[in-house]
């Protein structure tokens, strides 16, 4: 019985030592971009050369292109490779973790390629430094030509990896090359990678084109190009360049744009010198009216579920942002701002809509919710617009006009993308003057 | 057999008797926590000159006894200067006092004046002085009574406080350092709920022993893929922190803590 008092009693005292726990609230942090290491690929000694490829700078160059891509995010900083210790083949076996961190590498990229029998396997892993371990690793198998894909393909995984958003480097950007002065443009479609490289011009620049526009689930493009003097919307399938006129439309024609599952194009044209909504199966070319309204109604976009159609009308006196189903009913207006809004672009998420605002003679790039609230204005210029979303709703890439002399001169077109925080505005590479930037989803989907 | 039941109940019924009892103290003793502000109290009141209070009065009275001996008259007007002498009154400067009073004595004739014209507000201000001398001494003696009526609530209440947290420097520290450690994510989505709590075992210098994500299960869930890169960058935060910049003493109260990370405010800031 004594025994029992005193287990009781030491029971008791246990009770009274025993502390609560700590709790220590963490609300701020580093906001800068992350810093990551990527190791020059290590080139298998087996590997051979092919069709001109240099195997032994092929290494160094797809890790190169993986750095640029992280660079433009704006989200990570790569380190210098001057910094770096370890030689890439040991490296990627097992790095020696305080060698990275002593130069302040949170993540280190690291990797592996060969070529043999006319293929290039490139394998890669992502280590945590801090943690010590492997985050990811993976290994792909292509045609050597294909090895600047491989590299944006790597940099998405890695990508998803630390931020746990889809990447958007395997992809494409479509965009009219416009070259020559200003009142005698001569305007070609053309393809680039989303880092400016590799660019190839779809059309001869013998006819006016306009507003290319991706299918979202596959590689075609749908554009506006005018055929003496007729507007004509036309279907383009990048991989075969086969190319098809889907109709003539009367009158003014504008923005065609694909429905999110690929089998419909929303537009607007003039019928009896009203602009309407219309949209037009592509299988069976049925074309049906969305709305009928005396006002002007254009630039259609559907959400991404396909559920509604966002557009601009000019039916409350000036130009704004509405949204209504994709019957054309419930028509309701998001915008209620000072300024002529238009250009409305529902992101691939689903939770944005970007637009072009115009006010006391600036143009203005900017993103609000789908119900109009939230409205925050990314980037302020001369004139700028044709937002297009990169497939995981973070970055929009538009263009911009530089204020032209009495003669056309000084005046110029590029293209420019944003992360939707406003943040890590740049100029993309184009070959040539562009506009109308669409952006394709992602291409190994 | 129904013996040893019988012991077997009791000591049961006993154990959760006392369990039933004890937690209430237990979940008590968060709730007396506004009582550290009282024992706060006291440690600014210790800063403070109170302690030197008697003797200061008992100088201020001596220099009152003298001025009356030397039978300054009350007409003499004040001036700008008199009100710099009040100030070097005050109680610590006992020193200082009384050289300039050997001074006066020393040029009488010179000084008197000075001494006339200071005087009238020195009289005034020595009795303001003494008037918060006493008030301090009242509010000390208060003070002493209420320590010594809640005593006990205080000592409870010490204890409380460092059963329970890191002094709000400790704790300050603490987050400053891992504020500087952590990259946040900026990928993040904006209206979800950001808050990742990790629990740590910490060794005696803040290294870390081991490291627990407390919500771990949501990391595998569809659609929370943002999730597992923001605990995983609070992991990377508290390692490239290590050692963690914890208080020298008292290694029991903080040999486990618990780190809850939530960029909400930032991001929205």
């Amino acid at each position: 019985m004594q025994k029992l008092f005193f287990i009781i009693l030491l029971n008791f005292l246990l009770i009274n030592k025993s502390y609560a726990l700590i709790e220590v609230d963490i609300t701020r942090g580093n906001l800068d971009p992350l810093p990551i290491a990527v190791s020059p690929l290590h080139v298998d000694i087996k590997s051979e050369d092919f069709e001109g490829i240099r195997i032994k700078e092929l290494g160094e160059n797809i890790s190169e292109i993986i750095e640029n891509n992280f660079r433009a995010t704006g989200l990570f900083s790569p380190l210098k490779k001057e910094a770096f210790v370890q030689k890439p083949d040991i490296a990627h076996l097992k790095p020696r973790f305080e060698d990275w961190r002593l130069i302040k590498a949170q993540a280190l990229i690291t990797g592996k390629i060969l070529i043999k029998d006319e293929k290039l396997k490139v394998e890669f892993r992502l280590w945590d430094l801090a943690a010590t371990k492997e985050m990811t690793a993976l290994a792909f198998t292509t045609t050597p030509s294909n090895w600047r894909r491989v590299a944006h393909i790597i940099s998405d995984k890695i990508y998803e990896r630390l931020t746990g958003e889809e990447g958007y480097f395997d992809t494409r950007i479509i965009y009219v090359a416009e070259s020559g002065p200003k009142n005698q443009r001569v305007k070609k479609l053309a393809i680039m990678d989303q880092d400016g490289a590799d660019t190839k011009y779809l059309t001869l620049g013998n006819e006016l084109v306009l507003t290319p526009r991706f299918n979202p689930t596959n590689q075609m493009v749908t554009y506006m190009s005018y055929f003496r003097n007729m507007p004509r919307v036309y279907l383009l399938d990048i991989e075969t360049g086969t190319q098809e006129v889907v109709g003539n439309f009367p009158g003014m024609t504008f923005a065609p744009r694909f429905s999110p599952d690929g089998k419909k194009i929303v537009m607007s044209f003039a019928k009896d010198g009203n602009s309407d909504i219309y949209t037009m199966n592509i299988e069976t070319r049925v074309v049906e009216r969305i709305t009928d309204h005396s006002s002007i109604d254009t630039s259609p976009s559907f959400s991404p579920d396909g559920k509604f159609i966002a557009f601009n009308s000019d039916r409350s006196g000036l130009q704004q942002i509405y949204v209504m189903r994709s019957d054309g009913s419930g028509v309701k207006r998001i915008t209620f701002g000072s300024g002529i809004y238009g250009t409305p672009v529902w992101s691939p998420r689903g939770d944005l809509i970007a637009f072009t605002k115009m006010r006391k003679g600036k143009f203005y790039i900017g993103v609000m919710r789908t119900d109009g609230t939230g409205e925050r204005l990314l980037t302020e210029n001369f004139y700028q617009e044709a937002p297009s979303w990169s497939p995981n709703g973070r970055v929009i890439v538009f263009y911009r006009e530089t204020k032209a002399g009495l003669k056309g001169e000084g005046f110029t077109a590029k293209l420019w993308s944003i992360d939707i925080t406003g943040y890590n505005e740049r100029q993309l590479k184009t070959e040539t003057d562009a506009s109308d930037p669409s952006w394709s989803s992602l291409l190994s989907k | 057999m129904i013996k040893s039941l019988i012991y077997s109940i009791t000591f049961h019924s006993v154990m959760i008797l006392l369990t039933v009892l004890s937690l209430p103290f237990m979940l008590r003793e968060p709730i007396d926590l506004p009582p550290i502000v009282s024992v706060e109290l006291i440690q600014i009141s210790d800063k403070t000159n109170i302690p030197f209070a008697p003797k200061a009065r008992k100088i201020i009275e001596d220099t009152k006894k003298k001025e009356i001996e030397r039978l300054v008259s009350e007409q003499a007007p004040p001036s700008a200067k008199a009100k710099e002498k009040p100030d070097r009154i005050p109680l610590p400067n006992e020193k200082k006092e009384k050289k300039k009073i050997v001074k006066k004595k020393q040029n009488p004739e010179e000084v008197k004046p000075e001494i006339r014209q200071s005087s009238e507000f020195e009289k005034k201000e020595i009795i303001d002085t003494n008037q918060i001398a006493a008030l301090i001494d009242k509010a000390k003696e208060e003070e002493f009574v209420k320590q010594k009526k809640t005593d006990n609530i205080t000592q409870s209440s010490k204890k409380n406080s460092f059963a329970t947290g890191l002094t709000l420097s400790e704790e300050d520290a603490l987050r400053a350092q891992i504020f500087g450690c952590w990259s946040v994510p900026l990928g993040l989505p904006y209206d979800e709920n950001l808050l990742v709590r990790i629990k740590l075992q910490l060794k005696k210098d803040g290294t870390i022993m081991k490291s627990e994500i407390l919500d771990h299960m949501r990391m595998n869930r569809p659609g929370q893929k943002f999730y597992k890169v923001l605990a995983e960058s609070a992991l990377r935060a508290v390692r490239l922190c290590q050692p963690l910049k914890v208080p020298p003493t008292g290694y029991d109260k903080w040999k486990e803590i618990q780190l809850n990370f939530n960029p909400t405010e930032m991001l929205r800031g």
